[in-house]
């Protein structure tokens, strides 16, 4: 056997590796910077154009035809809130059943293929819901509806309503439910009072999140709810929300109306921010999740 | 034996439970189903042609999806190649090198940033990102790196490369999230290796780090890819929304996804409209595809330790 | 029996004399007859306000095997880590005291801990190949990072350092299959390969033969033994037996103290403190 000679790694090598590990490091401090960047940017204008532009009217009024300065989005505002009530009477049910067959009762082959459809589902684009719900809902009633706006929502909650509450639910300890078999209690109910309950912030949660994020969609909309320069007074109406009308404005060519635009981005913008403050401190001292 | 009354709401409930987990299959089905239907009569008429055609004229109803996958397809790698080495970067500066304490607000930072609903980044886009774009950025890509063809032509400021970036600030927080949960999945035992050879602190993340984690890496960048192909409202914002395709990233382009919000409502023929629907058909194939190639990189890996992964 | 008191600064160094103040170390292990590789003294390690070494006075020959035994917890791994400067890695840790290799202050605001590990190399609990390289890759990782790229050079020191971890006929066919293709023993003794490449001053190793079973054990004490006559080598160890067969000298702590140092022959037939005697006749711990 050789014995090789002992090598000498050099002063300057050593140097140059300690420069590149530095340098690596200072690098990596500015990625993270740049990827911080944009969400300052982002409130940083809708603060600085938004919040000059917001007023009473913008609370109150209706929009005013085009070219004319002044309205506001009452209605829209009026309506993301009609939208997503008819949302969540869809994705919450469904969804939170969903979950509930997920964590209790389902094989873990059956549970695995479900679960992997609801990630593929919530990578399904917005505006292929759009498409779908149009044909279900638009083309046989003949007219572009707050349902099937609702309906286009309430879809996109399901998945992500379902894979929060299966999470939830499974970090129930196993005792209680075998406390309440002990007890002679019905499934259904030892699912519904103590598993549930128990895990009911977690499931909260998990609701809020999937609100927060359809909240601000907009391409399921155009074609189905479309919007409505109107109040609309019954559901089977176009209804107005405030994305649609925050993108209709945005590519306007009005001054008045790009103002607008950013107060209701704003709005929007607080709107889900405050939800996801709720989220968090609904999560801060759970006990499940 | 529980009496029959008592059984009849347990099997009630359980189906209950079935039909909405079943929802889900259903619903993949279904949109699958409704997107072929609409398209069938742009497919019994343009064929495998349809793919390859770079003619989108509604005056003389001819219609091809190429200038759409193109703009789709170069918008998305502008967006990847921008965003997962940022992302990643993030992830690691996070994962390896940040002290404790700014951990959390960093991440709550790049969390609030998947909050902003796409029609705000196209607001801001519009009307802030683009002009400085415009003014700055472009042109000094224009005078620097204006021998390639991909900075040439006139700036309109809205164009393909807009659209790029503005996907890539949209998906990077799911990059980042997702390449920092597979970093954190990297034993302690590998770093330790590495630092027991004595390797720097980049060596480490290097050979111990990196190369443990890249196929899981990966498996983050192609869930990002998958959210940059369907990304909508902000893309049809920023980027000019023209059927060309032009070897200048300048130019404006179109997407799969903005031809289908620009265009749908106002589609006048029952051909129009098919070929829109062929265009959802082809978009829905592809990020199903993708998601699918994700979620099972993905899975292999982390087994179902880390979950959810969106 | 925690010392909360603030850690002695190290830069006012042990008491004076205290190489020779130590009692507990006999006169034939202090005596000038051994070459001394760590020399160290009054070291002290906290991890945030838990004290987990107190006043440690050791000197480690070279040359020679050291076993280090405790019960759990007692800080054999703490104090081994800290060899190499490895408990860097948690963060909020700090020490005070004197640890020197050859002669030389490894805590010295002028030495960098990268270099540090190069010349004490570590061998852990698991083995830990990279699971993304080769067998060749794994042992010549060390030197590519060291700038090494004569190729007859690194194909010797390939050959080399797996002769000397006991690994080379058993690979040497196939050294381009991925490490983790490797046996759980193999894999290990790839490992000791890895570390030796860089032709490390002090080999340290992590109770490196917890995971394996007897027979790829007896593997690595043998390698153990060999190893002794070219290198310092410092084990920690669960194991009296092990420590028994394969060391020259054994270091027994127990709560966080060095508690009595002594030739292995000594500690295990006779030794000097009751708590020792208690560990070594299986008592406790």
């Amino acid at each position: 056997m050789t014995t090789p000679n002992q090598f000498q790694p050099s002063a300057r090598q050593h140097a140059w590796r300690k420069f590149v590990s530095g340098a690596m490091a200072g690098l990596m401090l500015v990625c993270a910077a740049v990827v911080m960047a944009p969400i300052f940017l982002v409130l940083y204008f809708l603060i600085r154009e938004g919040a000059t532009s917001l007023d009473w009217a913008f609370f109150t009024q209706l929009p005013k035809p085009s070219g004319e300065l002044g309205g506001g989005m009452a209605n829209a505002i009026v309506g993301t809130f009609v939208l997503l009530t008819m949302a969540a009477s869809i994705g919450v049910p469904v969804g939170v059943m969903g979950g509930i067959y997920l964590a209790e009762y389902g094989s873990e082959r059956a549970n695995s293929w479900i679960r992997f459809m609801a990630d593929v589902l919530n990578g399904v684009p917005s505006i292929v819901w759009g498409m779908v719900v149009w044909a279900l809902l638009v083309v046989p009633f003949k007219t572009f509806s707050a349902y099937a706006g609702g309906v286009a929502l309430g879809l996109m909650m399901i998945p992500l309503v379902m894979r929060t509450t299966e999470e939830v639910l499974i970090l129930v300890p196993q005792g209680y439910r075998e406390a309440g078999l002990a007890l002679g209690i019905a499934r259904w109910k030892i699912i519904t009072v103590i598993v549930v309950k128990t895990a009911l912030k977690g499931i909260i949660t998990g609701i809020l999140i999937a609100t927060a994020r359809v909240a601000g969609e907009t391409a399921p909309l155009l074609f189905t709810a479309l919007g409505n320069n109107f109040w609309s007074h019954r559901l089977s109406e176009p209804i107005s929300a405030l994305p649609l009308l925050i993108y209709s404005y945005a590519v306007s060519p009005y001054d008045d109306w790009h103002r607008q635009a950013w107060a209701g981005a704003l709005v929007l913008m607080a709107f889900i921010l405050s939800l996801n403050i709720l989220v968090r401190l609904l999560s801060r001292d759970r006990k499940f999740t | 034996m529980l009496p029959a009354g008592i059984r009849w709401p347990d099997i009630s409930f359980r189906w209950l439970a079935l039909l909405a987990a079943v929802t889900i299959g259903v619903l993949i089905a279904l949109v699958g189903w409704e997107l072929y239907q609409g398209s069938r009569m742009a497919i019994g008429q343009f064929g495998p042609r349809f793919l390859v055609s770079s003619t989108w004229n509604p005056v003389t109803d001819q219609y091809g999806a190429w200038p759409f996958i193109y703009g789709t397809l170069v918008s998305s790698a502008i967006a990847l190649i921008i965003a997962v080495p940022l992302g990643v970067a993030t992830a690691l500066y996070l994962t390896e090198l940040a002290p404790m304490r700014i951990r959390q607000p960093v991440i709550m930072v790049v969390e609030m940033l998947a909050a902003v609903p796409s029609v705000i980044f196209g607001l801001w886009g519009i009307f802030v990102l683009i002009p400085w774009l415009r003014d700055h950025l472009f042109v000094w890509l224009k005078t620097t790196l204006g021998f390639l063809p991909l900075f040439q032509g006139p700036i309109y400021g809205v164009s393909m490369l807009a659209g790029g970036i503005v996907v890539a600030i949209m998906i990077l927080p799911i990059i980042t999230s997702v390449s920092r949960e597979i970093l954190r999945s990297v034993p302690n035992l590998q770093r330790e290796a590495a630092y027991a050879l004595g390797a720097t602190h980049w060596e480490v993340m290097r050979i111990a780090v990196l190369s443990y984690a890249k196929r899981g890496l990966f498996g983050a960048s192609v869930l990002g890819l998958g959210r940059a192909l369907g990304e909508t409202m902000a893309v049809t914002m920023v980027i000019g929304n023209r059927p060309e395709v032009s070897a200048s990233l300048f130019a404006p382009g179109y997407t799969l996804a903005s031809v289908i919000a620009n265009e749908f409502t106002e589609a006048t023929t029952d051909l129009y409209l098919s070929s829109l629907f062929e265009l959802g058909l082809v978009l829905l194939a592809v990020t199903i595809l993708v998601n699918v190639i994700a979620q099972l990189m993905l899975r292999s890996l982390a087994g179902s330790g880390t979950g959810k992964i969106n | 029996m925690a010392d909360l008191s603030p850690p002695k600064p190290i830069a006012a160094g042990p008491p004076a004399g205290a190489s020779s103040a130590v009692p507990r170390i006999p006169p034939s292990i202090a005596g000038g007859e051994m070459e001394v590789a760590f020399d160290i003294a009054g070291f002290s390690l906290w991890y945030g306000a838990n004290q987990a070494l107190f006043d440690v006075d050791i000197r480690i020959p070279t040359r020679a095997v050291t076993a280090i035994i405790g019960p759990s917890g007692c800080g054999k791994s703490t104090f081994l880590r800290a060899l190499n400067r490895m408990h860097e890695l948690t963060p909020g840790t700090r020490i005070a005291g004197r640890l020197r290799l050859f002669g030389e202050d490894l805590y010295a605001a002028a030495i960098d801990p990268v270099v540090v590990r190069r010349r004490v190399g570590m061998v852990f609990q698991k083995s830990n190949p990279f699971p993304t390289m080769s067998i060749a890759d794994n042992v010549l990782v060390g030197l590519r990072l060291n700038g090494v790229s004569d190729r007859a050079f690194l194909r010797d020191r390939l050959e080399a350092s797996l002769r000397m971890a006991a690994l080379w006929d058993e690979v040497k066919d196939h050294l381009s299959r991925p490490g983790i293709s490797l046996s759980g023993g193999q894999q290990q003794r790839l490992c000791i390969a890895r570390a030796l490449a860089v032709q490390p001053e002090v080999l340290l190793m992590d109770e490196p033969c917890s995971a394996l079973d007897p027979i790829a054990t007896a593997k690595i004490e043998e390698l153990i033994n060999e190893l002794r006559a070219s290198f310092t080598v410092i084990i920690v160890t669960h194991n009296m037996q092990q420590a028994a067969r394969v060391s020259n000298r054994t270091a027994f702590f127990y709560l966080g103290k060095l508690v009595e140092y002594d030739q292995t022959r000594t500690i295990f037939m006779n030794p000097s403190n009751s708590q020792t005697e208690a560990y070594v006749a299986g008592r406790f711990g």
